[in-house]
C-alpha cells in the first residue's frame, strides 16, 4: 500500500497528489512515469511524475478525472492509500543546453511539461513556457511555471484568461517574429501535440512530445503501448515515453487510444451509478 | 500397504487416462481442464513403474527428480514421503506436474514408452503435490523451515518471481541464506500468473507454492523493477546484498513487421493473456481492465507454440464464434505440447496450418477487419532442423477477422541492459552466462531462464534457477 500524503484540487477535475514512495522519489528523473493500480479490481494506468521530494520520500502526480480510475483516484484524500505504485518507468528526458527551449503544456499536460521545463532551465536554456487550457479554471501551475521561466504565456480556448486561442498561436507568433527557437517540448492532448509538431516542422525545430498510450505492465512485456515512430513500431514504456514529434504517427495513436472507448464509458457509467446508489443510501 | 505386483502383471496395467472436464463444457469456463488422478488411479498408475535398476526417466528430467523413488513411495502409500522425495529436487511440483512437457522429458525416457505408454510421471507428481497442498492447508504452518540450515548471514537478491527466480530462491533459502525476491508486477509468479491461463494452471496453486516459500523465510517485494525502482548497483552497495540472480524472463513480444500490425484488434499474445490472466479482463466490468469483446468474434492466433494454444483457447472461452490457429508450418513442426494441441482441437479450435499472414486489413478507424494470407509448403530443413516453409505463389487469399493475436515468441527485455551495460548480452539481447554456473560477466551476478535462453519452458527456467543457486552457494562460501 502506498499512502497519500497530500491531496488537493488544482481545478474542478484536476487533483494533485503527493504519494509516499521513497524508492521512486529517490531515483526519478524528469520525463519518467509511474503505473498505479487503485485496488484489487483496478486497472494499471500510467501517469507521468510531475515532481518528487527525495527527503520526504514522496512523488507528485497531477491527475485529470476522465475515466473510472482517474475519477475514483480523484476522490481519494490525504491519509488514503493506493494499492500498487511502480516506477520510475520509461527513459528520462534528454537534457542539454539547446539555447532557447519552448515548453508547451496543454491542460493537465502542463503538469508533465513542468519538471522537464525546470530541468531545461537548470541545464542553462532560455526557457519559454506556454501554458494552455480550455478556460481559466483549467489553467494549472501558472505561478510555478512563471517563477523559473524566462518568458511565460497563458492561452485559453474561450478567452477567459490570457491569450484567446491555442498554444500554437503563441508558438507561431514566436516563429513569425524570427525568434531563434532551438528546442520545443509539447505535452498535452494529441491534437495539440500534432499541431505543435506541424508548426515547427517547416522550420526544422527539434520537437519532442510525451506520449501516453494504452499500457499494462510498463516494462516492455505486453506491447500494448506500441506507437509508430518513423514507420517503425516502438514501445512507449521502454523506448519512450518521449519521441520526436515530427516522426510520430498521431493518427494511429488516436485510433489506438480509442480501442476501448466504448468499454471505458460503460465502466465509468456503472461506477457513477454505484456512487449515486451509495449517496442515496447515505441520505436514507 | 500396497506392493508392486509382478513385472508381468505390471505390464498389463494400462496407463490411466487423465480425468478431464467435457470439452464442450470447459470451452465456456476458466476452470482447470484436467481434474487430477484420484488416490486409486494414482496407486494403480504408480504400480506400472518397472523400478528399473538404471532409471532412465531421471535423465529426462531437467532437475533430476528421483522418479523411481517417489513412485515407490506412492505404491507404499507413503504420500508425505513421496512429497519429500520430490521436494529434494523440485520445490514447485504442483506447477511442474501440470505444465512440464513430460512427453519430451521423463516420460519419453521411460522404458515402457518403447513398447507402449510410459508411466504417467507428470500426473503422479501433480497428484502427490496436490494432496500435500491440501493437507498443508488443513494443518496450517507446521515447521516447514525445519530442514533449513543455520543462517549463513549472506544476502541474495532474486530479480523476478517467475519459475527461474522461485526455484533459485527455494534452494538458496534451504542453504541458509537470506533471500529477497523482487517482482516488477503487482502479483508474484511471473509467467505463471500473467501468461499461463487459469484453466491450465490455477492461480490458487501458484499462490500456495509461493506461500510455502514465504513460510520458509523468503522475502517477497512486489512493484519493484530492478534497474528502475532500485539499481543493480544499489542492491550491492546500499542494500547489502552479496549476490544477485537475474530471472527477469522474456521481454518485448515479437511481431512479424507486416502492414497493419498497428491496428486496433491486433494483440501480442503477451498483452492478450496478461489482460485476461493477470488483470482478469474476462470479468470486466467487475474488474476494470477492458479487453476487446470476443463474443461472437472471429479470432486468429498466429503461431504454433504453447502460448498460441493458450491464447486461442482463452478466446474460445471468452465466447469467440471461431477461434483459429494460423501456423506457417505443419502440425508436425508445432512447438506446442501435443496435449495442448489435442485439447484445443477438442474444444473446437480450427487449425489452419501451412498458412502465413501477409498483411492485416482495417477500416478507416484503423480497426482490424481481416487479413491477407498465403499458403505455404515445406521445403528442406532449416537451421532449426525443421522443414522450412516456402510461400506458394498465387495462393493468396483474404479472410474476415475481428481479433488477431500474434504469438510468435519474445525478444529480450532491454531494461537491465540499458542500465547495466557491463552485463554482457548476445546479439539478441539475451544475457550471456557460463552454462555450468549461470554466472554473468559481472561478479556476483548470475542469470537464468528466458532472459538467458529466450522463450523456453517453465522447467528449463527452474533448472537454470537451481544451477545458479548451487553456484551462488559456492560463490558465497568463498566470500
Amino acid at each position: 500500500m502506498f499512502k497519500i500524503k497530500k491531496a488537493e484540487f488544482l481545478s474542478a477535475d484536476v487533483k494533485l497528489f503527493e504519494i509516499v514512495a521513497p524508492e521512486i522519489a529517490k531515483r526519478r528523473q524528469a520525463g519518467q512515469f509511474i503505473i498505479l493500480r487503485l485496488d484489487e479490481q483496478g486497472e494499471r494506468i500510467p501517469l507521468t511524475i510531475a515532481d518528487s521530494n527525495p527527503e520526504q520520500g514522496t512523488v507528485t502526480i497531477i491527475v485529470q478525472g476522465i475515466g473510472k480510475t482517474t475519477k475514483s483516484l480523484n476522490q481519494k484524500e490525504s491519509g488514503d492509500s493506493i494499492m500498487d505504485v511502480v516506477g520510475p518507468l520509461g527513459k528520462a528526458s534528454h537534457m542539454e543546453k539547446f539555447g532557447t527551449a519552448v515548453c508547451i503544456g496543454g491542460g493537465v499536460g502542463s503538469a508533465i511539461a513542468y519538471p522537464t521545463a525546470v530541468a531545461l532551465k537548470e541545464a542553462g536554456n532560455h526557457v519559454i513556457t506556454i501554458n494552455g487550457a480550455r478556460n481559466k479554471d483549467l489553467i494549472i501551475l501558472e505561478e510555478e511555471m512563471k517563477q523559473f521561466s524566462d518568458e511565460s504565456y497563458i492561452t485559453t480556448d474561450d478567452g477567459s484568461y490570457g491569450h484567446h486561442g491555442f498554444v500554437t498561436d503563441i508558438l507561431q507568433k514566436l516563429i513569425d517574429e524570427k525568434r531563434e527557437l532551438n528546442f520545443v517540448l509539447a505535452i498535452g492532448p494529441i491534437p495539440m501535440m500534432r499541431a505543435v509538431a506541424e508548426a515547427t516542422r517547416p522550420h526544422n525545430i527539434q520537437t519532442v512530445v510525451s506520449l501516453n498510450p494504452i499500457m499494462i505492465d510498463g516494462t516492455g512485456m505486453c506491447g500494448g503501448c506500441r506507437v509508430l515512430v518513423d514507420g517503425d513500431s516502438k514501445f512507449a514504456c521502454v523506448d519512450g515515453p518521449e519521441f520526436d514529434g515530427h516522426k510520430v504517427d498521431f493518427t494511429n495513436l488516436i485510433n489506438r487510444n480509442r480501442i476501448y472507448q466504448g468499454l471505458e464509458q460503460e465502466s465509468l457509467k456503472q461506477h457513477e451509478c454505484q456512487l449515486l446508489e451509495q449517496a442515496d443510501k447515505k441520505e436514507e | 500397504m500396497a506392493e508392486f505386483p509382478s513385472k508381468k502383471e505390471r505390464m498389463q496395467i494400462k496407463r490411466h487416462p487423465m480425468p478431464e472436464q467435457d470439452p464442450q463444457a470447459r470451452n465456456k469456463n476458466f476452470e482447470e481442464v484436467t481434474c487430477g488422478y484420484t488416490a486409486e488411479m494414482a496407486l494403480e498408475e504408480a504400480k506400472r513403474c518397472l523400478q528399473c535398476k538404471i532409471p532412465t526417466c531421471i535423465d529426462g528430467c531437467p532437475v533430476s527428480i528421483k522418479i523411481d523413488q517417489f513412485l515407490e513411495l506412492i505404491v507404499a502409500e507413503d504420500l508425505p514421503g513421496a512429497m519429500n522425495k520430490i521436494k529434494e529436487d523440485n520445490f514447485l511440483p504442483a506447477i511442474c506436474g501440470r505444465v512440464c512437457p513430460q512427453e519430451k522429458q521423463c516420460e519419453q525416457q521411460c522404458v515402457l514408452s518403447k513398447k507402449g505408454d510410459s508411466v504417467a510421471i507428470g500426473r503422479l507428481e501433480r497428484f502427490v503435490a496436490d494432496v500435500s497442498l491440501e493437507q498443508a492447508a488443513s494443518t496450517p504452518s507446521s515447521t516447514t523451515s525445519s530442514t533449513a540450515k543455520k543462517s549463513s548471514g549472506k544476502r541474495v537478491a532474486v530479480v523476478g518471481s517467475g519459475p527461474a527466480g522461485l526455484a533459485c530462491a527455494a534452494d538458496l533459502i534451504g542453504a541458509g541464506h537470506h533471500v529477497t525476491v523482487f517482482e516488477a508486477l503487482h502479483e508474484l509468479g511471473g509467467v505463471l500468473v500473467y501468461g499461463i491461463p487459469e484453466f491450465r494452471l490455477p492461480k490458487a496453486i501458484v499462490k500456495k507454492e509461493i506461500n510455502g516459500l514465504a513460510e520458509a523465510g523468503v522475502q517477497f517485494i512486489t512493484n519493484s523493477v530492478i534497474g528502475r525502482t532500485i539499481g543493480l548497483d544499489e542492491l550491492f552497495e546500499e542494500k547489502g546484498f552479496n549476490a544477485a540472480f537475474l530471472g527477469t524472463g522474456a521481454g518485448l513480444p515479437n511481431f512479424m513487421r507486416i502492414p497493419g500490425e498497428e491496428f486496433g484488434g491486433v494483440y501480442s499474445a503477451n498483452e492478450f493473456l496478461t489482460r485476461v490472466n493477470l488483470m482478469k479482463s474476462y470479468q470486466f466490468p467487475t474488474y476494470d481492465s477492458p479487453i476487446m469483446d470476443c463474443k461472437g468474434a472471429t479470432v486468429a492466433v498466429i503461431g504454433g507454440g504453447n502460448t498460441a494454444m493458450d491464447a486461442v483457447r482463452v478466446s474460445k472461452r471468452m465466447g469467440a464464434k471461431r477461434s483459429m490457429i494460423v501456423y506457417r508450418r505443419s502440425e508436425a513442426e508445432m512447438p506446442a505440447r501435443l496435449e495442448e494441441i489435442q485439447h484445443a482441437k477438442e474444444e473446437g479450435v480450427e487449425f489452419h496450418n501451412l498458412t502465413n499472414p501477409l498483411c492485416y486489413l482495417g477500416d478507416d478507424k484503423q480497426q482490424l477487419t481481416g487479413m491477407e494470407c498465403i499458403k505455404m509448403e515445406l521445403g528442406p530443413p532449416d537451421d532449426s532442423g525443421r522443414r522450412r516453409p516456402i510461400p506458394i505463389e498465387g495462393s493468396e487469399f483474404t479472410t474476415e477477422l475481428d481479433i488477431v493475436i500474434v504469438a510468435i515468441g519474445n525478444g529480450s527485455n532491454p531494461l537491465l541492459s540499458q542500465t547495466n551495460p557491463e552485463i554482457e548480452t548476445n546479439k539478441w539481447g539475451n544475457i550471456v552466462v557460463n552454462p555450468k554456473t549461470m554466472a554473468t560477466s559481472r561478479e556476483g551476478v548470475f542469470a537464468g531462464g528466458d532472459i538467458v535462453t529466450g522463450g523456453a519452458t517453465v522447467i528449463l527456467a527452474m533448472g537454470a534457477g537451481r544451477t545458479a543457486a548451487a553456484a551462488i552457494n559456492d560463490y558465497l562460501e568463498t566470500k
